[in-house]
């Protein structure tokens, strides 16, 4: 019974967040500011996962195709696909909802403690409107930029370990990139990730909007809005997967 | 003016407020008092429309707000300002932003006016000079004096205060109080606000409704609380040492 409460609960404050903006020009700065602190602030974890899995990734391929009928620039190509269809954007978001969805989840559940967020409902403004909307904007505006950050860097990752290591050659890995290419890939992984950056602001906004309590429950809010992401964004990757690929 | 009538409130079975009825006017400082747990903040919220009361209605000025709808209320809420009792100011803005917010989300005032606003408001309350600051850089009497600047900046009809002096050092605390009835009076507005300290009843008490366990059980004005007769009210009163004292000289 409880799940269906917060399901409940959780529609009804999505429900509120698209509600018109008291004043648009308000918004645009909280907007801004949101790009910067979701989307920027979140470039350098991503660039450095991207790079070392795109390494690893080609080292572990290179490994295990040594046969004599597998052509090297396979390696390239698995890389290729698994860092567009999994990789960059279904487990940098697992990273995202750790990053960006505990952060969230801890300034507004904090915000709620301390009555900020009384405050500005006192004053006439619609709070879910105002703190969460600008967040959804920053987050599906740079998380799908993100991912293709993340599948280049990966791919650069592969390249400079072909470099280093001759685990393939370089014309080889390059070769693999050309090959079987399919664009629907990276709409693929726009959509998800577009899913993905609704479910992880929504889900960790609605964990801190409703924080009970001090400093303690806070910290939970954040853990919460950590694991049900998570949680979530791997039950649509298998929902959007069936829909768009089978 | 507010009027409540015959408020009822419980939770998971346990009655917090039972039958309140009392009158809020304009121009003079309304406390409600009582021990901590004895109602206040509920029935503050209850005006405030935070909380929804099971039974009993609430007028702001003729104006039947029970049933309103949020946008009724919405609306209400802009001819109000509420001081927090922990000044609820938003700590990543500076001081400057947080006083300006309202004005900010709600009017279309040049950006000259506004701070010509800020500054006037600031001025006001007595924290000039701190705009550029955070909540965080200053003193929790200055928070609450930021509090109170931006809760007048829409020129408001309705002030409310949850308890302002909580934390307070007995100094800052009167300072507080002559500038909320300084401002009450100037703008004529209905305060009503939350209090356990009976310096303020004594200071600045027009009208005082006491409240405990969740009933009215005395209101009167500041210069009858010594000749009240109901001894739960005296019991509150005379509960410090040094009331009891003062009362004896």
């Amino acid at each position: 019974m409880k799940l269906f409460y917060h399901i409940g609960k959780y529609f009804y404050l999505v429900g509120k967040l698209f509600t018109w903006p008291e004043k648009f020009s308000m918004y645009r700065k909280q907007g801004l500011r949101e790009l910067l602190l979701i989307g920027l602030d979140s470039l350098g974890i991503v660039a450095i996962v991207s790079v070392f899995m795109g390494a690893v990734l080609t080292l572990q391929v290179g490994i295990n195709f040594v046969h004599p009928l597998i052509p090297n620039y396979l390696i390239a190509l698995t890389v290729r696909d698994t860092m567009m269809l999994e990789f960059s954007s279904t487990i940098i978001c697992l990273i995202l909802a750790g990053k960006v969805g505990s952060n969230i989840a801890s300034e507004i559940g904090t915000m709620r403690i301390t009555e900020q967020i009384d405050a500005m409902e006192i004053m006439g403004v619609n709070s879910v409107s105002y703190l969460i909307l600008p967040k959804l904007f920053g987050a599906i505006v740079f998380f799908p930029l993100l991912t293709l950050v993340s599948i280049i860097l990966g791919i650069a990752g592969g390249l400079a370990v072909s470099l280093l290591t001759q685990v393939v050659t370089v014309h080889d890995y390059l070769d693999g990139l050309h090959m079987f290419f399919h664009s629907f890939y990276i709409l693929y992984t726009l959509v998800k990730m577009l899913v993905y950056a609704f479910l992880i602001v929504s889900v960790s906004a609605y964990q801190g909007y409703y924080t009970k309590g001090g400093a303690l429950e806070v910290g939970k809010s954040s853990t919460m809005a950590v694991v049900y992401s998570i949680i979530l964004v791997l039950i649509f990757n298998l929902i959007i997967t069936q829909l768009m690929l089978t | 003016m507010i009027k409540i009538e015959n408020i009822h409130k419980q939770f998971s079975g346990e009655k917090v407020l039972n039958g309140i009825t009392a009158e809020f006017s304009s121009g003079r400082i309304n406390l409600v008092i009582g021990q901590s747990g004895s109602g206040k903040t509920v029935l503050l919220k209850s005006v405030l429309g935070l909380i929804k009361p099971d039974k009993g209605k609430i007028f702001f000025e003729e104006r039947e707000f029970t049933t309103a709808t949020q946008n009724h209320w919405r609306a209400l809420r802009r001819e109000m300002g509420v001081v927090f009792q922990g000044g609820a100011l938003f700590t990543s803005k500076t001081v400057e932003d947080n006083v300006k917010f309202p004005l900010d989300m709600f009017t279309k005032d040049s950006v000259k006016e506004k701070k010509r606003r800020v500054d006037e408001c600031l001025d006001r309350v007595g924290v000039k000079g701190t705009n550029k600051v955070l909540p965080g850089e200053i003193s929790g009497g200055m928070q609450k004096r930021v509090a109170i600047a931006r809760a007048i900046i829409m020129n408001p009809k309705f002030l409310f205060c949850d308890e302002p002096n909580s934390g307070l050092d007995p100094i800052t605390s009167i300072r507080i109080d002559r500038l909320l009835k300084r401002l009450t009076i100037d703008y004529n507005i209905t305060t009503v606000i939350n209090t356990h300290d009976m310096n303020s009843v004594v200071e600045i008490g027009d009208y005082i409704l006491f409240i405990h366990k969740g009933e009215k059980w005395w209101e009167g004005n500041k210069s009858e609380i010594f000749s009240a007769g109901n001894e739960e009210f005296n019991n509150f009163v005379f509960a410090a040492e040094a009331t009891k004292k003062l009362i004896k000289t």
